[in-house]
């Protein structure tokens, strides 16, 4: 393991956490807040694997706390009892770096969308992951902005017909997944809104991992992005040919019969999609989402083309990688351990002088 | 006030370093006595020039003078060598009495090189004193700034009293036998020009000979170095014949008490140190690096021991959203910045005023608008701290006047910002950044403690056993302050309208119009003290004329008005510490004067603001150099208006 190697703490993500030995049901977490997505919102399967998946964790429900921005994914804490903050556009990592940074003993979620993490707040997203302060992220990517009502989003496709692009959308997306992993995410996972059990297993490695642990959710939105997800949604043969979900240890197969797998590009540098008959069973690669180095994850990503003609599900990544919030209280612990907090000394400084009564 | 110097006779045999290697021989020199003094130390941003200013300072310091000091540097870090632009200055004016300002124009000019000389000497009065490091007035240098002739050289400095000294070549040859290479024993010129300065005004020497020994610990080398640099500068003002006379400036009578030297950044920094001790929270500072705040951030990082986290974000946005999310979870949230950082802010202020949650936003004001000028003063963002956030967005502000009630500026606000959970915006500047003075170090046990008075049960009026957090006090309109982890009390906030009460979703319209009415009234309802008035022949004969400052500019007023009441002329001043809510006296203050006079470094705002507040025709006094108001211009303007002669 490479938390072995490196000498880190072994610590989980919800390490710290207060935990209770009551029974909690999904009740427990719904707030008396009504719910507001339109109806057919992919949002609501989300919230309901979430209400059920947070008491699996056993966590005392006070210390559990969702932030988010804004957009229509970002009401989501209104519909959760436990401490919760709907933020601003684009801001909600940097709230909770700050919280997760002073308050170890929370288990922090940011929940955010398309537009709000990667348009709006790319550069707080990237530099959260970077830092890899314990929080999970989770990005609703519905490739369409909502609650605006029907902009395109740094994730529609290229020529997407909207509000704002009558003549098509000139932007290229991202690929979340890649912009994480070019951050180097330690935890890094995507799965999509209608797959339940998918979606509790990657929350729940998530929860676990320590780091901030980025899960892409893919989301239909009914209304301006009508079946923008249908082709993987769908349970069928369609979709057994379209999504290649990775198992830890696994040879990374899928298809009808897992017939196709992913090799090893002739260059060496990526991944691509073969027929196994013709490769050969030996050529599939076995996916290992510890590996240390980033550009296997990377070239994961880059399997899943914007058309959904292939998209990958499951866990990327999940590598020990030393965290900003443990690492700040430690030196907080240090700094107190090593020397006395007098504040008197401090305000006299070194060079003082007295006036003394004439 | 004119001060009149005298001058005695007695011998230089105070204030010797014990080892200056002149065996206890001194000359006769003349000793004139001098109630104030102001030197500028020149040269290129290479040369050491603010350490030495620094350096100086501290001595003064240590002698019980009163001091102001003033650095002047460029925005580039190295602009090209011995260019105007890459001037940098350190002025410093001490006495034995107390002042207010850095010095209008220095008594004497040190000038490293022509182009210190260039950008400095118009300052310089006629007869002031102009000591130059002759070794670098070559003629590529003097051609570089444009001088046709070396000034040294020919009879354009006959108006002042020229000392030309070879400080590199002196201070290399007292270096000759260290076996240090002649680039290093050249960058000792600084300490030179120290040690002689410090002969000069009788500064005592070992300070800054353990200051030496400190900073370069680790090339013990460099240390010895740079102290016989100090030395031959030293002993070049005692054995050389060129400078007959020397000046004592004695200690000034100050209130008793310990005191020491501080800037506006150190002294924040303290405060907000304190200001976790004294409420027992732990302080989470968020900030992005900007000039001249950034000395905030470098200070709170080394007092990690007082249970303070600092955070160097991505952007100034993170700044202030990690001290929010920081507040949120029950530590005192703060972020740092200067007015651009301000403009990023300020959403997430918006954020915080809707949230109602304590926060500390410190704005260190420079020249605007833009990146404007990053290293020097102004007083411009005053409209912006009152109102740039969209919505009715309300937050109280403070300025401190000086740079060491900057320390009492972030415990208030602290305060302020806890009690009535809010954010609260202080307006330092640059001026009070970088400037420093002597501070009457406080009484620990005597700092206000500071209560948080986190919520612990649920509060709901009603039998339902819930937890409201907009559930406001009755008395300061303030809402819990519930943090996570605390049972029972979980709850959502954020951006959106709240009712009033419950805190759930609210798009009612009179829940609405009673948030927004609700949240001014509950900044409008912060006590503040009165405004109080220097008015020398009491309320029952006000003076003509009230200056009404605010800020940085409490100096250079007060400065004004004692000079025009030395003229024998009456004038009244007042300083405003509080800007939002303004001091419930204000409007029958600024009644009370036949005219009100408000100088600022902008072009009126705090006048705009109480004009509009008070129906009252105040005049306005602005300036937007960069560089803060002098002692002898207020003094004329003051005059001016006592004569009606408004500008």
């Amino acid at each position: 393991m490479t938390a072995t190697d490196l000498g880190l703490p072994s610590l989980g993500g919800l390490d710290g956490v207060p935990t209770t030995d009551e029974k909690q049901t999904a009740k427990d977490y719904t707030s008396d807040q009504e719910v507001r997505w339109c109806p057919g919102c992919g949002d609501y399967a989300v919230l309901a694997a979430v209400r059920s998946f947070l008491p699996q964790l056993g966590l005392k429900r006070e210390n559990v706390v969702f932030v988010s921005g804004i957009g229509c994914s970002s009401r989501f804490p209104y519909y959760l009892n436990t401490y919760g903050m709907h933020s601003i556009h684009g801001r909600a990592p940097t709230i909770a770096t700050g919280l997760a940074v002073t308050r170890p003993d929370l288990s922090v979620f940011v929940v955010t969308g398309d537009g709000d993490a990667l348009s709006i707040g790319g550069n707080h997203l990237i530099h959260a992951v970077r830092r890899n302060i314990n929080m999970t992220i989770l990005l609703f990517n519905n490739r369409i902005y909502g609650l605006t009502k029907g902009q395109y989003s740094p994730t529609s496709e290229i020529g997407k017909i909207t509000k704002s692009t009558p003549m098509g959308s000139l932007d290229h997306p991202f690929n979340p997944l890649s912009v994480v992993l070019g951050a180097e995410a330690s935890f890094a996972a995507r799965t999509i809104d209608a797959n339940r059990a998918q979606l509790t297993e990657v929350l729940t490695a998530a929860a676990a991992h320590r780091g901030t642990s980025f899960v892409e959710i893919y989301q239909d939105c009914p209304i301006f992005n009508d079946g923008a997800f249908d082709v993987i949604r769908r349970v069928g043969d369609e979709s057994k040919q379209r999504i290649i979900p990775l198992r830890h240890g696994e040879p990374i197969r899928f298809g009808l019969e897992g017939e196709l797998g992913v090799v090893r590009t002739d260059d060496g540098y990526g991944l691509r999609v073969a027929p196994v008959a013709e490769v050969g069973e030996d050529a599939v690669v076995v996916h290992d989402e510890h590996r240390d180095d980033p550009s296997f994850a990377f070239a994961l990503s880059r399997l899943s083309d914007q058309d959904l003609t292939h998209t990958v599900t499951g866990i990327f990544r999940n590598v020990d990688r030393a965290t900003y919030d443990d690492g700040a209280r430690q030196q907080v612990r240090d700094a107190k351990a090593s020397r006395p907090a007098d504040l008197d000394t401090l305000l006299r400084g070194r060079d003082t002088w007295t006036v003394a009564a004439e | 006030m004119t001060i009149p110097d005298t001058t005695v006779q007695s011998t230089a045999d105070d204030g010797s370093p014990q080892s200056n290697g002149t065996n206890g021989q001194h000359r006769e020199v003349e000793v004139q006595q001098r109630h104030r003094v102001v030197i500028r130390f020149a040269g290129d941003s290479g040369d050491g020039m603010q350490l030495t200013g620094d350096r100086f300072t501290s001595e003064a310091a240590a002698f019980g003078n009163d001091l102001a000091t003033q650095p002047n540097f460029p925005a580039e870090i190295r602009a090209p060598q011995g260019t105007l632009p890459g001037v940098s200055s350190f002025q410093l004016h001490f006495a034995d009495y107390d002042i207010l300002t850095p010095g209008d124009r220095p008594d004497v000019l040190v000038a490293m090189n022509p182009a210190a000389l260039m950008a400095n000497l118009a300052d310089l009065p006629l007869g002031g004193i102009l000591i130059a490091n002759s070794d670098e007035f070559t003629k590529r240098n003097l051609t570089k700034v444009g001088y046709a002739a070396n000034p040294l050289e020919d009879d354009s400095l006959s108006a002042y009293t020229v000392y030309s000294v070879q400080m590199a070549t002196l201070a290399q040859g007292a270096l000759a036998e260290t076996g240090l290479s002649k680039k290093d024993a050249e960058r000792s010129k600084n300490m030179f020009a120290l040690g002689l300065l410090c002969w000069m005004y009788h500064r005592p020497t070992e300070g800054t000979e353990r200051f030496l020994r400190e900073k370069f610990a680790r090339r013990p080398d460099l240390a010895e170095a740079n102290i016989l640099a100090f030395r031959a500068g030293w002993n070049y003002g005692e054995t050389t014949e060129a400078f007959a006379v020397t000046y004592e400036v004695a200690p000034a009578k100050l209130k008793v008490g310990t005191y020491r030297q501080i800037t506006g950044n150190t002294a924040l920094a303290y405060g907000i140190v304190a200001a976790g001790q004294q409420s027992g929270l732990p302080v989470f500072l968020g900030s992005y690096p900007i000039t001249p705040a950034s000395d905030i951030l470098h200070e709170l990082s080394k007092h990690k021991a007082f249970g303070v986290t600092t955070f160097q974000a991505e952007d100034e946005i993170s700044g202030i959203g990690s001290a929010i999310g920081a507040s949120f979870g029950g530590a005192l949230g703060v972020t740092t910045t200067s007015g651009p950082g301000v403009s990023l802010k300020s959403e997430a202020a918006g954020l915080a005023v809707a949230l109602e949650l304590p926060l500390l936003i410190i704005d260190v004001q420079r020249g605007g608008p833009s990146t404007g000028l990053p290293t020097k003063t102004e007083q411009s963002d005053l409209l912006q701290a009152m109102f740039g956030r969209n919505g009715e967005s309300p937050l109280p502000i403070i300025a401190p006047r000086s740079p060491g009630d900057c320390f009492d500026a972030a415990l208030e606000a602290t305060r302020m910002a806890v009690v009535y959970r809010t954010p609260v915006m202080i307006l330092s500047d640059g001026s009070l950044a970088n400037g420093s003075e002597p501070w009457k170090v406080p009484d620990v046990d005597s700092l206000p403690h500071i209560e948080p008075g986190f919520a612990t049960g649920p509060n709901a009026t009603d039998e339902s056993g819930e937890f409201w957090p907009y559930l406001r006090d009755d008395d300061t309109l303030a809402r819990p302050w519930a943090v996570p982890g605390t049972p029972g009390l979980e709850h959502r906030i954020g951006g959106l309208e709240k009712a009033d009460g419950k805190g759930s979703i609210s798009y009612d319209p009179e829940n609405h119009e009673r948030m927004v009415r609700l949240r001014q009234a509950k900044i409008d309802g912060i006590p503040v003290p009165d405004l109080e008035i220097d008015d020398p022949d009491g309320p029952d004969n006000p003076a003509e004329l009230l200056v009404l400052g605010w800020g940085s500019t409490y100096g250079p007023i007060g400065a004004g008005c004692r000079r025009v009441r030395g003229d024998g002329l009456s004038i009244a001043q007042a300083h405003l510490r509080h800007l939002n809510p303004f001091p419930a006296n204000l409007g029958e203050v600024l009644r009370g004067y036949k005219t009100v006079l408000v100088p600022e470094m902008n072009l009126g705002q705090l006048s705009l603001l109480l004009r509009a507040r008070y129906l009252v025709d105040i005049k306005s006094y602005t300036k937007v150099s960069g560089l803060p108001f002098k002692a002898e211009e207020l003094q004329n303007v003051f005059t001016d208006a006592l004569k009606g002669d408004l500008l």
